[in-house]
């Protein structure tokens, strides 16, 4: 029942066989051995498992693998010294760290597509993650901190 | 995980994907349209519903389910465009408001308008400004492509024929930047199923309400409205008289029981009044 499908996954094609009914977090981490989208609740509540699906956040449990055939998928192995982990050490914005790819992945996407997020569109998108720790004072402070830097250097001197 | 196994078809036209229905129905692998696709994968992992199709045809690559833009005097939205991107489309504000308590936002980025109003789960609340604006549908099926008023194939859920799908809505111009109120009130976090959603929109010296959440059903009654639009009576009196037209009892859940649902109704359609007067 498996079938050859190719993703593009951090940048790199992947060839791989896969159910079609497998969602893309378990292809994410079973057949390619990228864990760092966590498995929490698999029923789309808790974000745990976010990716970005062509730059935008979406939850990896809701997916099936084969939807992605021909679309960019991100996960946080992907990226790699971005402004939002750097918030994130900075502001100690996580404690037992399963949520912590979730919500990076979602600050990430917020970041790139609406750099002039106001206060109520950055509540709006961390509620789609849930840390059991109840870090988000710390996780809305890196968030905010990236999003004030990037106007910084946005700001014609 | 989903434990059972289906085949996947990508059709990338409207007859392509009609075509597929009646190969892989004559078949019997009982295929289903998906769409966003989230309340599929949710109720196939939990053997819930959907246990019995063996092939779904993800339309999503159909062009015209994808498109969104005016045509002629109404605005047109494919069944494929997700709730996020409803959200932030200044044409529509009452479909943009409404979609943007639906769920939490990285969720909306998969649900899409045609799975929401065409799902299972009993709220689909994205169908509210659909019925207040008197929209058509376009559903491609056995009998072609048709342009079919809402009203005719939404009742208390949508009525479709095996093997057909909604590709389109297609709103009215002069409905869109009518004033509107959209006020979904939940049990304790923004997030949630609604307690109760009440939409409504303003034309001329009337208004048009619908509801989710109330009952097991997402609706627009007409007896509802002429109670709320009685000018003989005071604003309570109406509100009393239209909850005596409520099509089904209240309902009474976990969201919240019946007596305290007409409580919060009452508050959400004095708000609303007032709200609609003053637009």
């Amino acid at each position: 029942m498996k079938q050859m499908v190719e993703l593009t996954v951090n940048g790199e094609k992947k060839r791989i066989y896969v159910r079609p009914a497998a969602t893309l977090l378990n292809t994410l981490r079973e057949e390619l051995g990228l864990t760092g989208a966590k498995p929490g609740c698999e029923n789309g509540d808790c974000g745990a498992c976010t990716i970005n699906f062509d730059g935008r956040p979406m939850k990896s449990c809701l997916t099936l693998s084969i939807e992605a055939v021909d679309h960019q998928v991100t996960t946080i192995e992907g990226l790699i010294d971005t402004p939002i982990q750097q918030a994130f050490v900075k502001q100690f914005a996580f404690q037992c760290g399963y949520c912590t790819s979730g919500f990076i992945m979602n600050c990430h996407a917020l970041a790139e597509l609406y750099p002039n997020a106001n206060e109520y569109q950055i509540k709006d998108w961390l509620q789609s993650n849930i840390c059991r720790c109840t870090g988000y004072e710390e996780i809305e402070a890196a968030i905010t901190e990236v999003l004030k830097n990037k106007a910084i250097e946005d700001t014609p001197s | 995980m989903i434990s059972i196994n289906f085949e996947y078809h990508r059709p990338h036209s409207i007859s392509e994907a009609l075509e597929m229905f009646g190969e892989l129905h004559a078949k019997g692998k009982e295929p289903i349209f998906y769409n966003g696709g989230t309340e599929i994968i949710t109720m196939m992992r939990i053997h819930s519903l959907y246990t019995e199709a063996r092939a779904v045809i993800d339309i999503k690559t159909i062009p015209e389910c994808t498109y969104t833009g005016f045509q002629g005097d109404r605005l047109v939205i494919g069944s494929s465009i997700p709730l996020a991107q409803l959200q932030e489309m200044p044409e529509f504000p009452l479909l943009g408001k409404t979609c943007s308590r639906i769920a939490d936002h990285t969720s909306r980025e998969k649900i899409t308008i045609g799975g929401n109003i065409c799902g299972t789960i009993k709220y689909k609340e994205a169908v509210l400004p659909l019925l207040l604006t008197d929209c058509d549908l376009v559903i491609a099926g056995d009998n072609g492509i048709n342009e079919i008023p809402i009203q005719q194939v939404f009742d208390k859920h949508m009525l479709l024929a095996p093997g057909s799908f909604v590709v389109q809505v297609l709103v009215k111009k002069q409905f869109l930047d009518l004033p509107y109120v959209s006020k979904k009130m939940t049990r304790i976090d923004r997030i949630g199923y609604p307690l109760l959603t009440v939409s409504a929109l303003k034309t001329g010296e009337q208004a048009r309400f619908a509801f989710s959440g109330l009952c097991d059903f997402p609706f627009r009654s007409n007896s509802v409205e002429d109670a709320l639009n009685n000018q003989d009576w005071s604003v309570q009196e109406r509100i009393t008289n239209a909850i005596s037209q409520l099509p089904a009892p209240l309902l009474g859940d976990a969201e919240g029981s019946a007596a305290y649902r007409e409580f919060v109704l009452r508050n959400v359609l004095e708000e609303s009044i007032a709200e609609l007067k003053g637009g």
